[in-house]
């Protein structure tokens, strides 16, 4: 597997050496920055699904009828890629070295709610591309520093190792086969559309995440080459474990036979309260260590109200301890945020690796 | 940064294999192969069982557990995907690493999906070649897990030092330069065969492990070296004093060599300096192959050390081994009272406040009966056993709770309080009850008034509690209207809070119809008593409360809508068309029986023996919400157990019930001269009494000339005809006695005992009526007295005769329960006493009319127009207002 070539080469090189340089930024929230536009079903729609189906697909065999797509916010990238490549821009207008694709449900299981299963490829593509171009116009201003794309496998809505059914904690509504082939689908779609890496990111059941990195495998294998691939989990709440149960130190040993660029948690939790752990994966980590935390735990009204200096004043204390390679932001977090936390870690050397665990990435 | 090369496993919990392990316990049990006892489990299906075999494999110190579903009548497949899926759920197992043991690939593959952790295969050999071997460790490393290595190739399993070495060399290089697979994740196995089976070629295979585990762990000193030790004694099978022994000494020696890793019984190690020293001196020169007649001198001793006979324990009590919390989540799911207060006191003890043992491992068992009850996979009888527990654990930990609250003021909270009453004039209250365990069982704080309450006590009540909802229940017709009384009065009064309809007469279409249009606040039929929780959920949640009822809203006006454009589907015909085609017999040449024993006859204490064979259970199972027809319903698919469980219960308590005189059944019948009168009976003055005019209802639906619009006077012959005819009337109780029994089950927390005996008590009346009829038919009318029928055929109705009662369908309007109870003087004679709905006290209790004519069938009126309303207002000498409301259920229009 490692013995794989990377398909792009050059891109690595790049991405390796600025890891060595410095902590890189990752873009922060996309639901955030969508919510201020406010959009109704109508927007979400577009013109091509102006009817609540695929004007571009003849699929009247397995919809049964319109279906409201307000909500689905990947489709964004399709109806509305305007806004899409605003939302990119905004982060590399402030900095960012990473920027995340709109692809957070584009599977065929997170898209079935909306009986879109047919677009996963595509969004994943489109997706890829929107972020690719708004990635390049920005290296093509400063060559000096590289914006890298990272291609997001999301959570799914279902979990491989938790029963849905109380009675029968042996039921399970997904198998690991069909999230493969899911998997498989999004990847493939993310690398066609030109990401730099992949993320499979918000990882509340390792055993999806597993089903991720074993799609991933099969699909390098079969095309020849590979790309870097991000982990980045999700501590649920203050017990400190993953919504399947997992601690963050049995998280990453249950996914490092990737030989991951980077492992990291993010979502859910503010900074503060993921610092604990960020800090197990610090110390055990052959790879970098990332972190996208959400701004600060949701108010009653589910809003979250970090607020940039306050975000990244923790953040920083993470760069200053040598916790971090790659930061970023999640939930509620916006363009204020990101510039804020880039500027906090700008002063702090990046978290030292072996040589040996240079070599393994 | 720790940067070593330790193997790094994983459950729910890491597992870092560095060298001050020294020994990986792998725990064996759970391996077909290798546990008869494991194997029976899985073979029959025990899952629950056999998980708890892993429980005891990890609590006994198993650091992995190896899972192995090799055999042949089981789908080992799937048995591993269900075994590894349940294991998964329960923190206390998964928290280890798993290794998927099987000889299959396509079972390990299996077994690999379910993992979230980082386990072991094991295993895999170049038995069938390198490229297959290698093709499988590529897998294995995608599925991100570590692999067990036999020392096998394709010439054979190796034995002698030199092979194992030899084998495991070659598989190693091919891994590491092949695949690059980590060298951490490689753990050997060099193959541990039985020794001391008296064939000479064996009595070295423990020295030929021990010395190719000492060079293995030179050459290759990131990998590991592991076995299935038990192996090694599979001659000493029966003897499990020397098998341990052997394991004992055996594992003393491999592991000072390196083996660090074995496949063990966790539970079942003997340590090698408590190994008795001749045995231990016998073993060892058969495990170290020391003399040539080590097998014999072992042999020799080995009976001394065998086990006696009858050590074995019967464990089926092995829930009761686990921590307190769970074993009150079983006691709570499996109804166990047994050990309730004893559990209770232990987490009482343990708990910081006596509440936080209500809000803690009471709920959470509670939780999991509602969603269980829920999702259709828990029956009502099993759902108000499991309540009987929770109020039994409630009422040990109440002292202790308000003695907290006179300290601190805390008084807890709950999901809302519900006021529950069976509304005035009614009596029934089994489903009410069944509904409020339910509600109590979802942690609702339930207020039951009990029965007959009047409207204004129900608010009074409900403001005194600060309820959070009303609930009404009602059996009878009249209740109806007093509900939709009920619901005027909370909109007058301003009430705000839902309002909950239920019952059996109840139904979604009368209330869109009649109550919710007087109410403003949330009002909700509901069906049954699985529907309750979720409702009552659904209204006390701010989250769910808008969009639950503006579809119940929604509903409810498409009721309405429907109802008020009903284009008259069944048209009915004018009263005087309906009379014309009333059922006629040749009443000229009619010999109406006349009764043996005319006049009144009073039981007064009848044999429930006798009436226990007349039981109908089929409508018993339904006041318990279990569908199906008894006697099939018992082996029925879905209910089958609950139902025969419920049955069984009900048996012993009938026997109870019989041999303790719980109850009196009472009854009495008559007999009365009587004749048609257009749809009214009379019955005229005789010896005294005055006479009575029975009135009744016709049907007047449109129908073909040859099918008579029934009304039940026509089954009487009309004066003019040739003989005297005859009505009889009946009333019957089983239920004369059974407060106390029901007081003492509720002071005793015991709601499905008390339930269980109304139940029975119904059933018993019911008997009583079907028994009477079945007498009066045969002796005292006696005009059918050579009629044999079974229960069944009983049931089916398969007899001349009717016996319908007041307020059912053939003559639904209920005050006509006043004549039938004067002229039996069925107070006086029985006990059983009207209410102002004219429901009857006890419950227990079936009255109605007997109609002898060979052609009198049941029928129901249904609908029927102002007209017959007004001209059986005039009959009763009521008010048309009044007929209105007494006759609701059948009106065709909607009065002004």
């Amino acid at each position: 597997m490692s013995a794989l070539p990377w398909l792009h080469p050059e891109r690595v090189a790049l991405l390796e050496a600025a890891l060595r340089e410095r902590i890189l930024i990752i873009d922060g929230g996309m639901g955030t920055m969508l919510q201020g536009h406010r959009l109704d079903e109508e927007g979400f729609r577009g013109e091509r699904f102006v009817d609540g189906r695929d004007s571009a697909h003849d699929h009247h065999h397995d919809h049964p009828g319109s279906c409201d797509l307000k909500g689905n916010n990947d489709l964004l990238t399709l109806t509305q890629p305007d806004i899409i490549r605003g939302v990119h821009e905004a982060y590399l207008e402030v900095g960012a070295d990473l920027i995340e694709t709109n692809t957070f449900n584009s599977t065929r299981i997170s898209q079935a709610d909306y009986h879109l299963e047919h677009v996963a490829y595509e969004l994943n593509r489109e997706g890829a591309k929107l972020a690719r171009e708004a990635c390049d116009n920005y290296e093509a201003k400063n060559p000096a520093k590289p914006r890298f794309v990272i291609g997001i496998l999301g959570p799914t809505s279902r979990t491989a190792s938790l029963s849905p059914d109380v009675n029968d904690p042996g039921f399970r509504n997904v198998t690991f086969e069909e999230l493969v082939d899911n998997y498989t689908e999004s990847a493939g779609g993310l690398i066609d559309g030109g990401a730099d890496l992949i993320m499979v990111e918000t990882i509340f059941d390792t055993l999806n995440a597993k089903a991720a990195l074993f799609a991933l495998s099969e699909l390098f294998r079969a095309r020849g080459s590979r790309l870097p691939v991000m982990i980045s989990g999700t501590i649920t709440d203050r017990s400190g474990r993953t919504l399947s149960g997992q601690t963050a130190e049995a998280f990453y040993y249950s996914v490092k036979h990737i030989r991951p660029l980077s492992v990291g948690l993010n979502c859910a939790l503010g900074a503060a309260d993921l610092r604990p752990h960020v800090q197990t994966l610090a110390n055990v980590a052959d790879c970098h260590v990332s972190t996208h935390p959400n701004a600060g735990l949701p108010n009653a009204f589910g809003e979250y109200d970090e607020t940039p200096a306050q975000m990244a004043a923790v953040i920083g204390g993470f760069a200053r301890d040598g916790l971090l390679n790659m930061v970023g932001g999640c939930c509620g977090t916006t363009p204020a945020h990101i510039k804020a936390i880039a500027e906090a870690v700008s002063q702090y050397a990046p978290r030292a690796l072996s040589t040996e665990q240079q070599e393994a990435a | 940064m720790n940067t070593t090369r330790y193997t790094r496993l994983s459950g729910l919990e890491p597992l870092v294999i560095t060298p001050d392990l020294l020994f990986v316990n792998v725990g064996e049990r759970t391996n077909v192969t290798g546990s008869a006892q494991f194997k029976k489990l899985i073979k029959e299906d025990r899952y629950e069982e056999a998980v708890d075999v892993a429980r005891q494999q990890v609590a006994n110190g198993a650091q992995i557990i190896d899972v192995n579903m090799d055999e042949g009548l089981i789908d080992s497949e799937a048995a591993m995907t269900r075994f590894l899926n349940l294991i998964a759920a329960e923190p206390d197992i998964a928290r280890v690493p798993v290794m998927v043991d099987s000889s299959k690939w396509t079972v390990i593959e299996a077994g690999l999906r379910c993992l979230q952790g980082k386990g072991v295969v094991n295993s895999i050999s170049m038995k069938e070649g390198e490229e297959l071997f290698l093709e499988h460790a590529r897998k294995v490393l995608e599925y991100g897990a570590a692999v067990v290595v036999m020392a096998f190739d394709e010439q054979g399993q190796a034995d002698t030092c030199a092979r194992k070495v030899e084998i495991c060399s070659r598989a190693y290089q091919l891994l590491t330069e092949e695949l690059d697979f980590p060298p951490e994740d490689i753990i050997f196995d060099p193959n541990i065969f039985a020794i001391a089976t008296g064939i000479e070629e064996h009595n070295n295979y423990a020295v030929d492990f021990i010395e190719a585990t000492c060079e293995l762990k030179k050459r290759f000193p990131l990998s590991h070296i592991s076995g299935g030790v038990s192996n090694v004694s599979f001659s000493f099978r029966g003897n499990n004093t020397v098998r341990e022994a052997i394991h004992s000494v055996f594992l003393y020696h491999a592991i000072k060599a390196g083996m660090d890793m074995g496949i063990v019984n966790a539970g079942a190690l003997m340590i090698y300096d408590e190994v008795p020293a001749e045995l231990r001196e016998r073993v060892e020169d058969v495990v170290l192959n020391r003399r040539a007649d080590a097998t014999e001198r072992l042999l020799e001793v080995a009976d001394n050390y065998k086990a006696k006979k009858g050590e074995a324990v019967v464990e089926n009590l092995a829930w009761r081994e686990k921590p307190v919390h769970e074993r009150m989540a079983h006691a709570l799911v499996h109804g166990i009272d047994q050990f309730v207060e004893e559990d209770t006191e232990e987490a009482r003890q343990l708990a910081k406040r006596p509440l936080e043992v209500i809000e803690g491992p009471l709920m959470a068992g509670m939780n999991i009966v509602g969603d269980l009850f829920g999702a259709g996979k828990m029956f009502l009888p099993q759902v108000v056993k499991s309540a009987r527990v929770m109020k039994k654990a409630v009422a040990y930990l109440l002292p202790y709770i308000e003695e907290e609250k006179l300290r601190t003021g805390d008084v807890g909270k709950n999901n809302g309080t519900i006021v529950m009453a069976t509304v005035k004039g009614d009596v029934h209250d089994i489903g009410k009850n069944i509904v409020g365990v339910v509600l109590r069982c979802n942690n609702f704080e339930v207020i039951d008034l009990g029965v007959m309450v009047p409207a204004q006590k129900i608010l009074e009540s409900a403001r005194e509690h600060k309820a959070d909802i009303i609930g009404l229940s009602g059996l009878i017709t009249p209740s109806l209207e007093e509900m939709s009384h009920v619901a005027r009065e909370m909109q007058r009064q301003d009430f705000q809070i839902p309002l909950l309809i239920g019952g059996a007469t109840t139904s979604r279409a009368h209330t869109a119809l009649k109550i919710e249009p007087h109410y403003k606040s949330p009002t909700v039929w509901v069906k049954d008593a699985s529907r309750a929780v979720g409702v009552a959920q659904s209204l006390v949640s701010k989250e769910l409360v808008d969009q639950f009822m503006s579809k119940i809203r929604a509903e409810y006006a498409d009721i309405r809508e429907r109802h008020k454009n009903r284009s008259t589907t069944k048209t009915l015909v004018p009263l005087e068309h309906a009379r014309n085609q009333r059922f006629r017999d040749d009443w000229a040449n009619y010999q109406p029986p006349q009764p043996n024993q005319p006049g009144i006859t009073v039981f007064d204490s009848y044999d429930l023996a006798e009436l226990r064979q007349y039981i109908d259970w089929t409508p018993f199972f339904q006041a318990w919400e279990l569908a199906g027809r008894y006697p099939a319903i018992l082996q029925d698919e879905v209910v089958g157990a609950q139902a025969t469980d419920l049955f069984a219960d009900a048996q012993a308590m009938l026997d109870k019930i019989i041999a303790e005189r719980w109850l009196t059944a009472r009854g009495v019948i008559g007999f009365w001269p009587a004749h048609n009168a257009g749809d009214d009976i009379v019955l005229p003055a005789q010896d005294g009494r005055q006479a009575y005019t029975l009135h009744h209802l016709r049907q007047q639906a449109e129908k073909p000339a040859e099918r008579p619009d029934f009304c039940l006077s026509d089954f009487v012959a009309p004066k003019n005809a040739g003989q005297q005819d005859w009505v009889g009337g009946f009333a019957v109780t089983a239920g004369i006695g059974i407060e106390p029994h029901v007081a003492r089950f509720e002071a005793d927390h015991d709601d499905y005992s008390a339930i269980l005996l109304k139940a029975l008590a119904d059933r018993l009346a019911e008997a009583f009526a079907e028994r009477m009829h079945e007498r009066v038919r045969r002796e005292f009318w006696g005009y059918q007295p050579d009629e044999a029928l079974n229960n069944e055929a009983l049931i089916d109705e398969q007899y001349h005769g009717i016996r319908p009662a007041p307020g059912y369908p053939a003559c639904p309007d209920h005050t006509e329960k006043t004549a039938l109870f004067e002229l039996l003087d069925v107070t006086g004679n029985t006990g059983i006493q009207l209410t102002d709905g004219f429901a009857m006290y006890p419950a227990a209790a079936v009255s109605g009319w007997y109609f002898s004519h060979p052609g009198s069938q049941y029928f129901v009126v249904g609908r029927i127009t102002r007209e017959q309303v007004d001209d059986y207002a005039k009959r009763k000498g009521w008010t048309r207002e009044e007929t209105e409301r007494w006759l609701a259920p059948n009106l065709d229009y909607d009065p002004e």
